[in-house]
């Protein structure tokens, strides 16, 4: 009988001796833990070992002048005074607070007005919404070549559009006032299609019997949209705000197949910063400590994100 | 009355909706047309006819096809692997009782939330250590299991019945015997989520292979494409092929598995 699995679920025996019996559980205990180190050991082993173990890693390596080849040297905090005073890094926070800033509203804003717009029952709507997402399973790298192509100063298609329209070409990716603009628009391109999905499934949790009320009530579509479905909305609303704030700081991909961080560094963000720091002039060191000050930056948000949802929640509760 | 209102809606929609697409129809067009149509100015906006040098270029190059090959082996051990380890963990979380699994479980969530920047410099120490910088190991490794994985398993087996496990149990079944042929063949759904997301994430990764790798002949096809842009800049319908090829085993996963992908989006975060 003690050999067998014992359901967790079920009550103790009763009949059995209480010490043989807790002898038993016991020992069932440490077997049910040593199958349970099976099936999550090597979980365990990636996930901590490529993930926290970095994390701690980074923090030294942030204290510490490294090249990743010779043998580094500890300078305390000289890496993070050092960058508070790198104007090259003001310039990638700078980039980086503008292109979030940008990002992250014109998402939530499109992503809603093309989920309100698509929410109805149509002929070919099912196509719609398809062609509306589908730029979002397209990887960063391929759009970034895309782009660069159709925004090719010289022979892109868009110039010879404006040439049509009877404006003057532009450099686009190569005009220093336009790349970020225009890499925030290649980025609303994808982006813009999870904010849609997203919203859409909210959208039907929107309860059908208050919306008609209110509209037998007279309520026009601006009041219903603001009364009734904008509130259903607000935690969805919440998750992709922090979802799209964390995408937008951690842009990388599409500016360096684009711009490299140019033109004059007008697209150099803080990730492409790192990058540069570690794997270009080799100074490691510095580059950890610049992505430590991203990752603090995404923890705040996070809890400020948090502490607002919780709040909801808790008004939401009242409500009920 | 009520034809003429949807037709209203339509004449919104439809541009709309052709404004995402058209970028990429632009992509397919550009990839067939001769290099004549697309260095000229104004270039074509359609192709005359359908010209596949642009394709053939790119097959023949001996890496391209090397780069596709390193992709797929990268993408289809990751999926393999997430979804082996992903259920094992998944299950011991969810139907185990064992010290520490708290404070595990805690932790690997913790580390769904870590940005990939503040890791990617230690990683590739870690990586150069175990000597596997500049092979497919260092792409493979950090990919075998997500946290993703196990907790949406978890999420998933939390919410299955337990009672048939149980009978199973009863009858002398081992853990592993229950997972494999009872609980797993219940638990298609979060199995094709699990796929189509590390399919997706893997493919379309470009930050790690460019950091990992150094020699071209271990290139994926994602870092392949970025080389390859600034080689080939006369051979732009070459570079477009090259694109659609990279875009389209995706567009083919998503095509297939709409309806879940769409579903596992939306539900991946809003059910924390």
């Amino acid at each position: 009988m003690s050999t067998l699995p014992r359901a967790i679920t079920l009550a103790p025996q009763a009949a059995v001796p209480p010490a043989a019996a807790r002898r038993a559980a016991r020992r069932r205990a440490r077997r049910e833990t040593a199958t349970a180190w099976g099936f999550i050991g090597p979980a365990v082993v990636v996930i901590l070992g490529l993930g926290i173990v970095p994390v701690l890693w980074s923090l030294l390596l942030s204290f510490r002048a490294d090249d990743l080849v010779t043998p580094g040297r500890w300078v305390g905090l000289d890496n993070y005074r050092a960058l508070a005073e790198d104007p090259g890094f003001h310039t990638a926070v700078r980039n980086t607070l503008l292109y979030t800033a940008l990002y992250v509203p014109l998402s939530l804003v499109g992503g809603l007005a093309l989920a309100l717009a698509l929410n109805r029952r149509l002929r070919l709507i099912g196509l719609y919404r398809t062609l509306v997402f589908i730029p979002f399973v397209v990887s960063a790298t391929a759009q970034g070549v895309l782009f660069s192509f159709i925004l090719d100063p010289e022979f892109g298609v868009a110039n010879s559009l404006l040439h049509q329209l009877g404006i003057s070409p532009q450099g686009f990716l190569s005009d220093p006032d336009q790349a970020i603009y225009l890499l925030v628009l290649i980025s609303l391109w994808s982006g813009v299609g999870f904010c849609v999905v997203v919203y859409l499934a909210a959208l039907q949790d929107v309860p059908p019997e208050l919306v008609e009320s209110a509209r037998i009530d007279g309520a026009g579509r601006a009041l219903i949209l603001r009364h009734i479905v904008l509130p259903t909305l607000t935690p969805v609303t919440v998750f992709l705000l922090l979802w799209q704030v964390i995408t937008a700081l951690q842009v990388f991909d599409l500016i360096y197949v684009t711009t490299k961080g140019g033109p004059l560094g007008s697209t150099t963000v803080v990730v492409y910063f790192v990058w540069q720091q570690a794997f270009q002039t080799f100074t490691a060191g510095y580059g950890a400590a610049a992505a430590y000050v991203l990752a603090v930056a995404l923890m705040v948000v996070g809890a400020a994100l948090r502490v607002v949802r919780r709040r909801q929640s808790r008004t939401e509760g009242v409500v009920r | 009355m009520r034809t003429r209102k949807v037709s209203g809606w339509h004449l919104l929609l439809a541009p709309l909706a052709l404004c995402f697409a058209l970028p990429l129809v632009w992509l397919v067009l550009s990839s067939v047309m001769t290099n004549a149509e697309i260095n000229r100015f104004p270039p074509a906006l359609w192709p005359k006819g359908i010209d596949l040098g642009g394709y053939r270029y790119v097959l023949g190059n001996a890496l391209f096809p090397r780069w596709f090959a390193n992709s797929l082996l990268v993408a289809s051990v990751a999926v393999g692997s997430n979804l082996l380890f992903g259920a094992l963990g998944g299950y011991a979380f969810a139907r185990m009782r064992f010290a520490g699994s708290r404070l595990l479980l805690g932790l690997m969530l913790a580390t769904m939330v870590i940005p990939f920047q503040l890791t990617m410099i230690p990683t590739f120490l870690v990586m150069k250590e175990l000597g596997l910088i500049d092979t497919l190991g260092a792409l493979i490794v950090p990919s075998l299991v997500t946290p993703f994985a196990v907790f949406l398993f978890r999420q998933f087996f939390l919410s299955l019945p337990r009672e048939m496990e149980e009978a199973a149990w009863i009858d002398g079944c081992s853990r592993l015997r229950v997972l494999f042929s009872i609980v797993l063949p219940l638990a298609r759904p979060a199995l094709a989520t699990v796929a189509v997301l590390t399919f997706l994430s893997t493919w379309n990764d470009l930050s790690w292979p460019l950091i990992a790798l150094n020699h071209d002949t271990q290139y994926t096809l994602q870092l392949g494409l970025t080389t390859f842009q600034g080689q080939h800049h006369t051979r732009w319908s070459a570079v477009m092929a090259g694109n659609v090829i990279t875009v389209l085993p995706v567009l083919v996963a998503f095509l297939l598995a709409q309806k879940t992908f769409v579903q596992s989006l939306t539900s991946s975060g809003l059910k924390g």
